[in-house]
């Protein structure tokens, strides 16, 4: 803790970035594949891609690159909110509202409260389909997977529990808006001409991300 | 006009402070901010009050003296502009202004709404300079400077060092001090010769000083009385970064 206090404040918002946008590279390989459920009645596809990320020996490596991706991004955060908030121990009587960028004020708040949905995602999922036992399905094709596809929709037949998903993942939607860009400009990339294009594009690319993943639950608990 | 102003009141740095209500009457819509609370300390002369302690020198937006935080805001509400060249047409009649001094842990305040911003100077200190022998005056052509390169130097060279940009950040941060600071020298080749020890030194001596960190808000920008762009923060992380990086390392 000492030693990661020490480093300075540009180097913390250097890795914070780079973390984040690896975080950003495997949201959309999560989406990719979530996406897959919608698309037969049986799972086949799905549990087939799942078995694959499962299973396969390369993933399996980068499954601790990742988890390490997680836990730097959200020790540096902390580590960097609390100093922020130590850098004005008197507060203002006014509010400021200068803030051009509405949800950078809540990178604390919504990464907190995507750090709960991610323990509770996990004890459902992962923790599951790594410790547990889930049913094995045998398709037509002679395939057998673990059915992990239905665990996924017996989930999300509870509405609670959607409207819990749903929320969470707007959050990150608006953690991801901001952060985003940020990461271009902590990086040192700030052009007249590209950095209008990057946060078009992070507010976009945002925006796709949150609705791909909310249409799940709602596809599966609608329909 | 007549106005209700909300002031905060501390004797000293170590002594508790707390909001007083004043009244000001009659004040000319064409006074300036600071003309108005003259008006005010003369009436708390008069009634043999401590008059209000606030910064201020040239009263013409260059030296970077007057700091007050407006409304909520540092330097008012109008952009571009210091507080000492505000005017009261900008408030309406019988409106209420809270008026509170900057707010961060590096600028602790001093009396009233005056803050020490020695921190701005440790920081120059720390790096903020080019060290070239005296002599004689070198020929103004000998080293030819890329119009565009002199002109972001210019626009980075106008911060005047207020602390506009620290009171505004949510994180108390001063990133958009110190990267026009650094900026103004890295853009021209007498810059060049100790930019990287300038950036690594004091980037350490504004995380020491205990400002906080970036989270690229862009506050800063938008209540920059001299409207320093954002975007010397992001040179000054790329000097940074390379400086660390891409550099050989001394020794
Ligand atoms: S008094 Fe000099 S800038 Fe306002």
């Amino acid at each position: 803790m000492s030693k990661s206090l020490s480093y300075s404040s540009i180097t913390k918002k250097i890795v914070l970035s780079l973390a984040g946008l690896f975080l950003i590279s495997f949201l959309v390989v999560h989406l990719l594949i979530n996406m897959l459920i919608l698309f037969d009645d049986n799972r086949e596809l799905f549990n087939a891609a799942a078995h694959f990320m499962a299973t396969n020996p390369l993933i399996q490596v980068f499954q601790y690159v990742l988890f390490f991706g997680f836990i730097l991004h959200i020790v540096l955060g902390l580590i960097i909110q609390i100093q922020n908030w130590l850098a004005r121990p008197v507060r203002y009587n006014r509010k400021g509202y200068s803030e051009l960028s509405y949800f950078s004020k809540f990178m604390i708040h919504t990464g907190a409260i995507i750090f709960i949905f991610l323990i509770i995602h996990f004890a459902n999922f992962f923790v599951i389909a790594k410790f547990g036992h889930i049913d094995p399905i045998t398709y037509d094709s002679g395939n057998t997977y673990e059915d992990l596809g239905l665990l996924i929709i017996k989930l999300f037949e509870d509405g609670i529990y959607v409207i819990f998903y749903v929320i969470s993942i707007l959050l990150l939607g608006f953690h991801l808006d901001h952060g985003f860009q940020s990461a271009f400009q902590s990086l040192g990339i700030n052009h007249s001409r590209y950095t209008p294009f990057i946060k078009t594009f992070g507010t976009l690319f945002s925006a796709v991300i949150t609705l791909g993943f909310i249409s799940i639950p709602l596809v599966i608990y609608f329909f | 006009m007549d106005l209700t102003l909300k002031i905060w009141r501390q004797p000293s740095t170590d002594e508790k402070g707390k909001f007083v209500d004043y009244q000001v009457q009659d004040i000319s819509a064409d006074a300036s901010f600071l003309e108005m609370l003259d008006v005010l300390n003369e009436q708390l002369v008069v009634n043999d009050e401590d008059p209000v302690a606030f910064d201020h020198d040239c009263r013409e937006g260059i030296c970077g003296a007057c700091s007050l935080y407006i409304n909520g805001r540092p330097h008012g509400p109008d952009k571009g502009i210091t507080t000492c060249q505000m005017h009261m047409r900008r408030f309406k009649d019988g409106e209420t202004i809270v008026i509170e001094p900057w707010r961060a842990k590096p600028f602790p305040v001093i009396k009233d709404l005056m803050v020490d911003r020695t921190a701005f100077d440790e920081i120059i200190r720390a790096g903020g300079y080019i060290s070239v022998g005296t002599g004689g005056m070198p020929d103004a052509n000998a080293i030819p400077i890329p119009k565009r390169d002199a002109d972001i130097a210019m626009d980075a060279a106008s911060c005047i060092g207020c602390g506009a940009c620290v009171a505004a950040c949510k994180n108390a941060s001063a990133m958009l001090f110190v990267a026009a600071k650094v900026s103004q020298f890295a853009m021209l080749p007498q810059g060049k010769v100790e930019a990287r020890e300038r950036v690594q030194n004091m980037v350490s001596k504004m995380d020491e000083l205990g400002f906080g960190n970036c989270s690229n808000t862009y506050a800063c920008e938008a209540e920059c009385p001299k409207e320093i762009s954002v975007s010397h923060i992001a040179r000054m992380n790329r000097e940074f970064f390379s400086s660390k990086l891409i550099s050989e390392k001394e020794k």
